[in-house]
C-alpha cells in the first residue's frame, strides 16, 4: 500500500511525486550500462532520429521552390517532379520515424523487463532485516511506480528529446537560411517563451509539492479510516469520519485547482505566443516581401516559425519525465547496491547413510538421514544439537533485545520457550536460522558454527513453521509441497494428514486442486495453520522450530491433531514457541525468557518445584481454572 | 453509470460550460490567424500596401492574444471543474460507504475500497480535466478547419472527402485494436505485482524453506509474459504517428498539385495555398490529440465502473424499520436484556449451510454471559447481531425488549458496545481514540476506564501518558496493551451491552482475571457478553454458552455444564492440564 499513491498526471505539468535525483551522472550511468547490450540498435536509432528530422525539416523547406519556382511560374511537369521528391522526403521521414520508435520500443521493454527481473532477483538476496526496515507498499512502488517512469522515459522521453533538440537546430538553421533577419524577430519571442516556460515551471513545481502533499494526507486518511471502518461503524463515527475526512478533501481540492491551474496555462500560453510570433513575422516578413517577392521563402518560413516553439514545451516536459525516471531509477539501483545477505559458510547439507560400522558415507537418493560436509571433504552426521554461547543480539544497535544468551539442545530434545511478547522468544528461532547476524557469542549447530554452513543448507535442515501464516496463489497441494517441491501426491496427502488438515481439504470444492487466492482468504486462520504445519511436514527436515503453530487452532482440535504433531516431532529436535502452557509441558526443557533473557529453565517438573515464575504462571492459572 | 457519476459534475455545470466555450473559442481564433495571413500575402504583398500589413498584422497580434485569453480561461475553468468534480465525487463515495453495513464492506474488500476512493477519483478527475481541454479544441479545430477551407476553396476542399474518412478509419481501426492489448497489458501487469506482493508478504517463509529460486522463476515467467504484452501493446501504438503523418502528407501533396494549378489558373490565390497547408497541419495535430485523449478514456472507463460500483451498492442495513419513542425520538435502548428467537443466519444468500441455525436465548440485563466454542462455530456471529452488524435471515433478535431493527443504528449503537476481534486503534495520541467512546469524557473518567480495562498500569509508565502518540495503525504500543486500549475505548461508551470478541487474547491471564474482575464490579448494571478460548476467562459467569456448528448445543453455568454437556468438559479438561500465559 503505497501511501502516496503518486497516479497518473497530466501531460500540462510536471509529474506527480516529483522528487529531484541526488546522483544524475551516477544513475543515467548505471541504465546506459544496461543500455550497453543494445549499442547496435542505438546506432540505428541515432542514425533514422536524424533521418527523421532531416525530413521534417527538409519537408518543409521545399515550399519555397515549390511556390517560387514552379506554382508561381507555372511549370506543372516540375511541379509534379517537385512533389514527388516531396513525397520521398516524407515517406522517408514517416518510416524513419516509425523505424526508431519501433526499435526504441523493443530496447525500452527489453530493458525494463531486465531491471525487473534483476531488482526482484537481488531482493531475494536481501537479509530480512531489510524487509523489517522498508514497508511493503514503498518495496511495491519500486515495482509499480519507479519502473513505469523509466519505462516511459525510455519509450518516449530520450527519442522526443533527441529528436526535439535536432529539429529545432534544424528549423533555427533553416530559418536562418531563409532570412537572417527574420530569424531575428523569433529569437526575441523564443527569449520570451523561456522566460515564460522558466517562472512558470518553478511557479508550478512550488503549487505541485503543495498538491501532492494534500494528495498523500487525503490518500493517508481514507486508508486508515477505511481500514478500521467497522470500528467506525461500531462507535457510530461516521458523522466524525466524514468531517475529517471532508477537511483533508477541500485541501486537496485547493491545492489541487491552484497546482493545476498553473500548469494549465503553459499549453495556451507557450502556442499563443508562437502566435504572436507568427504574426509578427508576418509583418515583416511581408514588408521584406513587397520588396524581394519570395512568396515561397515566406511561406516555408511561416511554417517553420509554427513548428519552432513546439521542442521548447516538448523538451521542458521531457526534462521532467526523465528527472522523475531518473529518481525512480536511483530508488531501484538503491534497492539492488543494499549488500545482501552474508553467506561465506562452505559447510553443506548432503543425504547421508549410516554404514553398518556406524561411518557416514554420502548418497545421493533419498534417506532419513543427512550429514554435514565440510570443505575438506570430511563428513559429519546432522544430529541436531544446538547450542547458544552468550550470545547477545539486538536488531538496531544500541537496543539490545537477547542478553547473554546460553542454551543448549540435544538431540532429538523439544525445547519450548515460554514468556510474554517481547521477551525475545521468536527472536531467539531467527537466530538458529540465521536469519540475523548476532552481536556477540556463537551458535553452534552439530558443534559447527552457523555462520560457516551455507545459509540455504542451514535452511533446508530447519523446519519452520509461524504464527503468521501465509499461503500464496495457487492449489492447496502447492501451498504444501512448497517445502519440498519434488513431493508427489501421496506425500502431499501424506502431510496433510499427519496435520491434520486432510479432513478440511477434502471439503474442499476441488479438494486438493482447489486454488487459493488472496493469501487463502477463504480459510479460516486454524485451517491455515494446519496447511502451514502441513507443509513444513512435507519439507521433512530434521531440526523444526514451531512459532505460535497452533495459536489459531482450538484446543479441541488442537488435542485431535496431538497425535500427528507428536509423530511430526518424533525423532527431531524441535523448538517450540507457545502461548498454551499444555503444549509445552512435555517438553525437555522448558526456557522461562523476560526481556531477553533465560530467567528459568528445567523440565515441567523440575519447573515447578522451583517455585519461581513457571511456577507462578502455572498454578496462577490452575486457580483460576 | 454516467447518471452516477454526473451528479457530482453539476454543480460545476456552469465551469464545465464556460471551459468548453473557452476551449472551443481558443481554437477558433487559432484558427482565423492563418486567414488574416493569406490577406497580408495576397492583398498586402500583391499591392505592396505596408500600412495594411502593419494593420493586419496588428490584428493577428489582437487574434493572437484573444486566443491567449480563452486559452488561460479554459485552464482555469477545467482545473476548477475537474478539481472540484474530484473532490464531489470522493465525498460521495466516501459518504456512501459510510452507510454500508460490514457485508458490503467484506463484498469490496478494504483494499479495493481504498484504491477506488484514490487512484480510481484521481484518474477521473484528470480525465475530466483533460477532456475539457483537448476534447472539445480536437473536434472544433477539425470542424473549424474545415469549414474555413471549404470558405476559401470549395474545390480544393474535396481533398479531404478522399483524407479524412480515411484518417478516421485508420484512427478508429487503430484504438479498436490497440485497446484489448492494453486491458490485456494491465492483466499481465497486476499478475506480475501479485508475485511480488505474495513475496514480499511471505518473505520469511521463502527463506526458511529457501524457495528463493522458486520465486526467481515465477516472476521471471509473470516478467516475460508482460514484457511480450507491452511488446505488442507499445508495436502497435508506434504505427499510429507515422501512418497518421503518411495521410497527412499525402493530403499536403494533393492540395499542392491541384491548388497550385489553381493558383496559375488564378481561380486561387498564393496567400490563401499557405493557409490552406496551415489548416492541414492543424488537422493533423488535432488527431493526434484525439488518439490520446481516447488511450486516457479507456483507462478511466474502468476507473468510472468501479466508481459506480461502489455508489450502486445498496446498504445491506438501514434504518427503515426504526421507531419512535415516546418522546417523539427515535426509539432508546432501555436496558440490557437480549432475546434470540429462532435465529437463523448466513453471510450469503447462496451458501447451502447456515451460520447461525434456529439459535434461542434469553439473556436478562446486567448478566455476565461467557461463550464457548471451536474455530468456526459462530461465536462471532452470534454476538455480531446483537449491534446488527449483520441481520438475522429469520427469527428475531431483540435487545432492550425491542426487536433490533426497530431501532435507529446510531441509538443501538449507542447502547451495544463491542470490541471487535481485529481491533484498531487510529493515528493520533492514546486520548483522541479513547475520546471515540465519548467525546466529553473527562479526565477522571479515561483514567478510570483505563483502570478497569488495566491499561492504567502502562500508561503510567509511558513518558506522555495518556497524550502518548499511537503512530498510525497503533504500531507503538505491543499487542496486549492494544487490546486493553480498546477496551477501555468500549467502557467509555457505558453501554448498556458490552460484548468482547476473544479481546484478551493477547493480555497475560492475571492481566485477564483483574479486567473480569473489574468488571463485575463498576459494570454491574450493563450486560457483559465474553467470548474466549480459555475456560477460565469464562467460569465465572451467570451463564456461559457452547456452541458447535452454529447452534448453541448447551447453556447453563460451569457446574451444570461440566455435568451435562460432553463437551463442555472436554474442553476443560483439556485446558487443566497447562493454562495459558501472555503470548
Amino acid at each position: 500500500m503505497a501511501k502516496h499513491g503518486p497516479g497518473p498526471h497530466g501531460p500540462g505539468g510536471p509529474p506527480g511525486g516529483f522528487r529531484k535525483p541526488r546522483n544524475i551522472r551516477g544513475t543515467l550511468g548505471k541504465l546506459m550500462r544496461y543500455l550497453g547490450r543494445y549499442k547496435l540498435q542505438l546506432a540505428l536509432v541515432a542514425v533514422l532520429l536524424v533521418v527523421s528530422s532531416a525530413c521534417t525539416v527538409g519537408g518543409s523547406y521545399l515550399l519555397r521552390p515549390l511556390i517560387n519556382d514552379y506554382i508561381l511560374p507555372g511549370d506543372f511537369p516540375g511541379l509534379a517532379r517537385m512533389l514527388g521528391v516531396m513525397a520521398l522526403v516524407y515517406i522517408l521521414g514517416a518510416a524513419s520515424s516509425f523505424g526508431y520508435s519501433r526499435v526504441m520500443v523493443h530496447i525500452s521493454q527489453t530493458t525494463v523487463a531486465k531491471i525487473r527481473a534483476d531488482l526482484f532477483g537481488k531482493m531475494q538476496d536481501l537479509p530480512l532485516k531489510f524487509f523489517d526496515t522498508h514497508t511493503h507498499g514503498e518495496l511495491m512502488s519500486r515495482y509499480t511506480n519507479d519502473i513505469e517512469t523509466v519505462s516511459e522515459a525510455l519509450n518516449n522521453s530520450f527519442g522526443s528529446l533527441i529528436s526535439c533538440t535536432l529539429n529545432f537546430t534544424g528549423t533555427i538553421a533553416m530559418m536562418l537560411v531563409l532570412s537572417p533577419a527574420l530569424t531575428l524577430v523569433t529569437f526575441g519571442t523564443l527569449l520570451v517563451m523561456l522566460l515564460v516556460v522558466k517562472t512558470v515551471g518553478s511557479r508550478s513545481r512550488r503549487y505541485f509539492s503543495g498538491q501532492q502533499k494534500a494528495l498523500g494526507e487525503v490518500n493517508g486518511y481514507i486508508e486508515e479510516m477505511i481500514e478500521g471502518q467497522k470500528v467506525i461503524k461500531v462507535f457510530n463515527h461516521e458523522r466524525e469520519a466524514r468531517a475529517g475526512f471532508q477537511r483533508r478533501n477541500e485541501a486537496y481540492r485547493d491545492a489541487a485547482t491552484r497546482a493545476q491551474i498553473f500548469a494549465g496555462m503553459m499549453m495556451p500560453a507557450m502556442g499563443n505566443l508562437n502566435y504572436v510570433n507568427y504574426a509578427v513575422t508576418c509583418c515583416v516578413g511581408g514588408l521584406l516581401a513587397i520588396r524581394n517577392g519570395d512568396l515561397g521563402g515566406l511561406a516555408a518560413f511561416l511554417q517553420y516559425s509554427r513548428q519552432v516553439g513546439q521542442p521548447i514545451t516538448q523538451i521542458s516536459q521531457q526534462v521532467n519525465t526523465i528527472l522523475s525516471a531518473v529518481a525512480g531509477a536511483e530508488r531501484i539501483f538503491e534497492v539492488m547496491e543494499t549488500p545482501p545477505e552474508t553467506d561465506e559458510g562452505k559447510v553443506r547439507l548432503v543425504r547421508a547413510e549410516a554404514g553398518e560400522d556406524g561411518a557416514v558415507t554420502r548418497v545421493h537418493r533419498d534417506t532419513n538421514a543427512w550429514a554435514w560436509l565440510k570443505p575438506d571433504g570430511s563428513l559429519t552426521p546432522l544430529r541436531g544439537d544446538v547450542r547458544f554461547d552468550h550470545v547477545v543480539f539486538g536488531y538496531d544497535e544500541g537496543r539490545t533485545i537477547l542478553h547473554d544468551v546460553s542454551l543448549f539442545a540435544k538431540p532429538g530434545q523439544k525445547i519450548a520457550f515460554v514468556g510474554s511478547t517481547g521477551a525475545g522468544k521468536t527472536t531467539i528461532t531467527s537466530l538458529i536460522n540465521r536469519f540475523y547476524e548476532i552481536q556477540g557469542g556463537t551458535i553452534t549447530y552439530d558443534g559447527i558454527d552457523v555462520r560457516d554452513i551455507a545459509k540455504e543448507s542451514l535452511r533446508r535442515s530447519l523446519g519452520v513453521v509461524l504464527q503468521d501464516t501465509h499461503l500464496f496463489t495457487g492449489t492447496v497441494a502447492d501451498n504444501i509441497r512448497y517445502g519440498r517441491l519434488e513431493a508427489t501426491d501421496e506425500e502431499v496427502e501424506a502431510a496433510a494428514k499427519l496435520a491434520g488438515a486432510d479432513g478440511f481439504i477434502r471439503h474442499l470444492p476441488q479438494g486438493y486442486q482447489t486454488v487459493l487466492s488472496g493469501d487463502g482468504g477463504s480459510l479460516s486462520q486454524g485451517e491455515r495453520q494446519l496447511l502451514n504445519i502441513a507443509r513444513a511436514a512435507c519439507a521433512n527436515p530434521p531440526v523444526l522450530i514451531l512459532d505460535e503453530a497452533t495459536s489459531s487452532i482450538d484446543t479441541r482440535t488442537e488435542k485431535l491433531i496431538e497425535k500427528g504433531m507428536d509423530r511430526l516431532m518424533a525423532g527431531r529436535t524441535v523448538f517450540v514457541i507457545a502461548h498454551r502452557l499444555s503444549t509445552v509441558r512435555n517438553a525437555k526443557a522448558i526456557m522461562v525468557l523476560e526481556q531477553g533473557e533465560i530467567i528459568e529453565r528445567g523440565d515441567h517438573d523440575g519447573l515447578l518445584e522451583q517455585k519461581g515464575r513457571y511456577y507462578q504462571l502455572y498454578t496462577g492459572l490452575a486457580e483460576l481454572a | 453509470m454516467r447518471n452516477r457519476l454526473w451528479p457530482c459534475a453539476r454543480p460545476y455545470g456552469l465551469w464545465i460550460l464556460a471551459g468548453v466555450a473557452c476551449s472551443a473559442m481558443e481554437a477558433v481564433f487559432e484558427l482565423l490567424i492563418p486567414l488574416v495571413m493569406s490577406d497580408i500575402v495576397d492583398i498586402g504583398i500583391a499591392n505592396a500596401d505596408q500600412s495594411f500589413i502593419l494593420r493586419k498584422g496588428g490584428l493577428m497580434i489582437v487574434l493572437a492574444v484573444a486566443s491567449l485569453c480563452f486559452g488561460l480561461g479554459a485552464a482555469v475553468t477545467s482545473s476548477v471543474a475537474g478539481m472540484g468534480f474530484g473532490a464531489n465525487l470522493r465525498r460521495a463515495e466516501y459518504d456512501h460507504i459510510q452507510t454500508f453495513a460490514f457485508s458490503n464492506i467484506e463484498g469490496f474488500s478494504t483494499a479495493s475500497l481504498v484504491t477506488r476512493l484514490t487512484n480510481d477519483v484521481h484518474n477521473l478527475q484528470m480525465t475530466l480535466m483533460m477532456s475539457m481541454r483537448l476534447m472539445v479544441r480536437a473536434p472544433v479545430m477539425l470542424v473549424a478547419a474545415l469549414f474555413f477551407s471549404i470558405r476559401i476553396s470549395y474545390r480544393l476542399s474535396s481533398v479531404f472527402l478522399v483524407a479524412l474518412p480515411l484518417l478516421l478509419a485508420v484512427v478508429s481501426v487503430l484504438l479498436a485494436t490497440t485497446g484489448p492489448l492494453f486491458r490485456s497489458l494491465q492483466e499481465k501487469t497486476d499478475a506480475l505485482n501479485l508475485v511480488v506482493q505474495e513475496d514480499l508478504a511471505g518473505v520469511r517463509v521463502v527463506k526458511s524453506f529457501v524457495r528463493e529460486d522458486r520465486e526467481r522463476e515465477k516472476f521471471a515467467e509473470r516478467n516475460d509474459d508482460l514484457k511480450n504484452t507491452s511488446l505488442r501493446a507499445f508495436g502497435r501504438v508506434v504505427i499510429n504517428m507515422p501512418l497518421m503523418m503518411l495521410i497527412v502528407y499525402g493530403t499536403i501533396i494533393a492540395v499542392m498539385w491541384f491548388g497550385g494549378q489553381m493558383v496559375y489558373a488564378g481561380s486561387l490565390e498564393a496567400g490563401k495555398l499557405i493557409t490552406y497547408f496551415t489548416y492541414i497541419t492543424q488537422i493533423m495535430m488535432s488527431l493526434m490529440m484525439v488518439s490520446m485523449i481516447f488511450m486516457m478514456l479507456t483507462r478511466s472507463a474502468a476507473c468510472a465502473r468501479r466508481v459506480a460500483e461502489v455508489l450502486d451498492e445498496t446498504p445491506a442495513i438501514t434504518d427503515a424499520g426504526a421507531e419512535t419513542g415516546e418522546d417523539g425520538l427515535p426509539a432508546a435502548v432501555s436496558d440490557g436484556s437480549i432475546v434470540f428467537d429462532h435465529v437463523y443466519f448466513r453471510y450469503h444468500a447462496e451458501s447451502p449451510e447456515w451460520i447461525l441455525e434456529d439459535v434461542s436465548l434469553r439473556i436478562p440485563s446486567g448478566a455476565t454471559v461467557g461463550i464457548l466454542g471451536g474455530t468456526g462455530s459462530g461465536k462471532t456471529s452470534l454476538v455480531s447481531l446483537i449491534p446488527r452488524l449483520y441481520e438475522a435471515d429469520k427469527g428475531t433478535v431483540s435487545v432492550g425488549g425491542r426487536p433490533v431493527e426497530t431501532y435507529t443504528m446510531e441509538r443501538l449503537r449507542e447502547a451495544a458496545g463491542m470490541v471487535l476481534q481485529k481491533n484498531t486503534l487510529f493515528s493520533g495520541t492514546i486520548r483522541e481514540n479513547l475520546l471515540w467512546g465519548d467525546p466529553e469524557a473527562t479526565e477522571e473518567e479515561l483514567w478510570a476506564a483505563c483502570r478497569s480495562a488495566c491499561a492504567d498500569e502502562f500508561l503510567e509508565r509511558m513518558p506522555d501518558g495518556l497524550d502518548t502518540d499511537l503512530g498510525q495503525g497503533g504500531v507503538n504500543v505491543s499487542g496486549g496493551q492494544k487490546q486493553r486500549l480498546c477496551i477501555a475505548r468500549a467502557i467509555l461508551k457505558k453501554p448498556k451491552v458490552l460484548i468482547l470478541d476473544d479481546s484478551t487474547s493477547a493480555v497475560d491471564t492475571a492481566t485477564d482475571a483483574k479486567i473480569r474482575a473489574a468488571f463485575a464490579r463498576e459494570l454491574k448494571d450493563t450486560t457483559k457478553l465474553i467470548i474466549a478460548q480459555r475456560v477460565a476467562s469464562v467460569r465465572e459467569a451467570d451463564l456461559i454458552l457452547v456452541m458447535e456448528g452454529g447452534r448453541v448445543i448447551a447453556q447453563g453455568t460451569h457446574e451444570e455444564l461440566m455435568e451435562s454437556c460432553g463437551l463442555y468438559r472436554e474442553v476443560c479438561l483439556s485446558q487443566q492440564e497447562g493454562g495459558s500465559i501472555d503470548g
